[in-house]
């Protein structure tokens, strides 16, 4: 048997994006339907116990699992269901409809037809097989978000003593929570010559504990038979590790936090264009995709620093996709966008005539820096931006005003410049 | 007179304070963009605290394990007491997120409180 369910909007994904795109949705009265493969709402939060979140929108310093709760709370307050253990197979696209295929071990299969889609279906890690680290295949390896779900949700310890590769904030956050779980944590090994996550992490998760962060060194070799008893570690000369000064450190315990890996897959298979840069989709003023009728936001579109932005930016979508099923979507041609200097990308990838908020992500790391928006020599929007660094977005916000004055043939090209700090 | 450096925690913008240590008790500090950097610092040099946040046990096969934090940083020298009585806990459900757990500890008038609630 096949069950089948109408929605308006069906909303890939229960977590901070999904939530708050199908807590908008619901608020403006269409039918929502968030799906997720999980058996609670809250996606990663629920997981991030630590404090730090939600100081822009909530206006107060939240855990993960609180700001996950408010959100659920606001969402099925609004009057949105709630399809759990439930997982999105595919997406097929149809004439005047999405239609669904979802399993789940409880119910079988399930065919979800919507007017519209949210894909909010977040990331997954990045693991060692992607970095190609050598070495044996043992026992004792974990991305360190595994590794925090076994912990915080499951209450299992991965081990004793520990080594954690990348200096992305997860991995910085985890070294603290190993730490106060009594596993020793023996040092931090960052590939590049500044570390990724915020300096607050650093003091606060390291400096505390006395955990050394050894910059621009390689893990040349993971060791060990049945499980994890060593790794060799290597400065960087040029850009190649220098064996000459290897050294090895007894552990049994190696956590990856070496970044974020959007997934796209659904999207993908059923035509929708992916931004080779973020790795998410290609998105236009409206949020919405190549694929009329498909909208996405939060880390499945971009990876983004703080989960204040991706309900921000996923309420946006929202509204978008609201207004696409009521037929009052704005059409037309959009301004194209891109990021020229020192800018990893620039989303969306183009702007409706209205005001819009860009998210962008530098490239370079200074403690000053003006951001520049021209079309051709054209200087149509300019800030500065301070303690500028890849673990942190820049957002601009441009003036319906504004856009609405540019030619036909526009574009937008966003460009960073450093600044010279006198001290 | 002693210098110390301190990556201020108070925000993601993590400022680099500069801390003059005067001898007579009082602290000249630089680096600081606003006034909360100077407020962190003094702290870190008389009486540094954390926000503490953990997992404590529950009866429960569905939610084995919930999220604990203190509601305000607590002194460093109590940390360790507060850890060793939240991995002796044991929760007993349906529990409300926001549920006061242990009170007062170590007579620092800082609270232990559930952060994620729980039917089962």
């Amino acid at each position: 048997m096949i069950n089948h369910k109408e929605t308006d909007i069906a909303v890939i994904g229960a977590g901070a994006a999904g939530l708050s795109a199908g807590a908008a949705c619901a608020s403006e009265g269409v039918r929502t339907l968030i799906i997720d493969r999980e058996p609670l709402p809250g996606g990663v939060l629920l997981q991030c116990i630590h404090n730090g979140f939600g100081l822009h929108y909530f206006k107060e310093e939240l855990t993960g699992p609180e700001f996950a709760g408010r959100m659920e709370e606001k969402a099925r307050q609004a009057g949105a269901e709630f399809l759990m253990d439930h997982t999105v197979m595919e997406i097929r696209n149809q004439e005047d409809k999405k239609e669904l295929v979802l399993y789940s071990a409880e119910d079988g299969v399930t065919l979800v037809h919507a007017k519209a889609v949210i894909f909010a279906a977040g990331c997954r890690e990045r693991n060692r097989g992607n970095l190609g680290i050598p070495g044996d295949r043992v026992a004792g390896i974990f991305t360190a978000g595994l590794a925090q779900r076994l912990l915080n949700m499951d209450g299992f310890l991965p081990g004793k003593k520990a080594v954690i590769v990348g200096s992305g904030d997860i991995g910085l956050i985890m070294a603290r929570r190993l730490s106060w779980c009594g596993i020793k944590v023996e040092t931090v090994v960052e590939i590049l010559p500044h570390p990724s996550g915020l300096s607050r992490n650093i003091a606060q998760c390291l400096d505390d504990f006395n955990i050394p962060l050894r910059l621009a060194t390689a893990v040349t070799k993971i060791g060990g038979s049945d499980r994890v008893e060593y790794v060799r570690i290597a400065p960087l000369v040029n850009g190649e590790p220098d064996l000459s000064r290897e050294e090895t450190i007894e552990c049994d315990t190696v956590l990856f936090s070496v970044g974020l890996i959007p997934e796209t897959e659904l999207i993908r298979n059923c035509g929708v264009t992916i931004n080779p840069v973020t790795n998410g989709a290609v998105a236009d003023g409206n949020m919405m995709t190549s694929v009329p009728g498909i909208f996405s936001c939060g880390n499945v579109l971009h990876v983004h620093d703080l989960v204040d932005f991706v309900a921000e930016e996923s309420e946006l979508c929202a509204k978008k996709a609201v207004q696409y099923i009521k037929g009052r979507i704005k059409g037309g041609s959009q301004i194209p966008t891109e990021a020229v200097k020192n800018l990893g990308y620039v989303i969306p990838n183009s702007a409706l005539c209205e005001t819009t908020r860009f998210y962008m992500r530098p490239r370079i790391l200074c403690p000053k820096a003006v951001l520049t928006v021209r079309n051709g020599e054209e200087i149509i929007y300019q800030k500065n931006v301070l303690h500028v660094k890849p673990a942190e977005m820049i957002t601009a916000e441009l003036s319906g005003e504004k856009l609405q004055n540019l030619p036909e043939d526009a574009k937008l090209s966003f460009e960073l410049e450093p600044v010279e700090v006198k001290s | 007179m002693k210098i110390h450096q301190k990556i201020c925690i108070s925000c993601p913008a993590g400022c680099h304070l500069e801390i003059k240590e005067n001898g007579d008790g009082t602290f000249d500090i630089s680096g600081n963009t606003c006034p909360r950097g100077k407020t962190y610092a003094i702290n870190e040099m008389t009486d540094p605290r954390r926000v503490v946040t953990a997992v404590v046990a529950t009866d429960s096969a569905v939610t084995p394990y919930l999220p604990v934090k203190t509601d305000a940083p607590l002194p460093f020298g109590s940390i360790q007491t507060l850890l060793k009585k939240i991995y002796a806990f044991k929760l007993e459900l349906p529990a409300k997120s926001g549920m006061l757990l242990i009170e007062n500890i170590d007579n620092t008038g800082v609270n232990l409180i559930l952060t994620r609630g729980s039917e089962k």
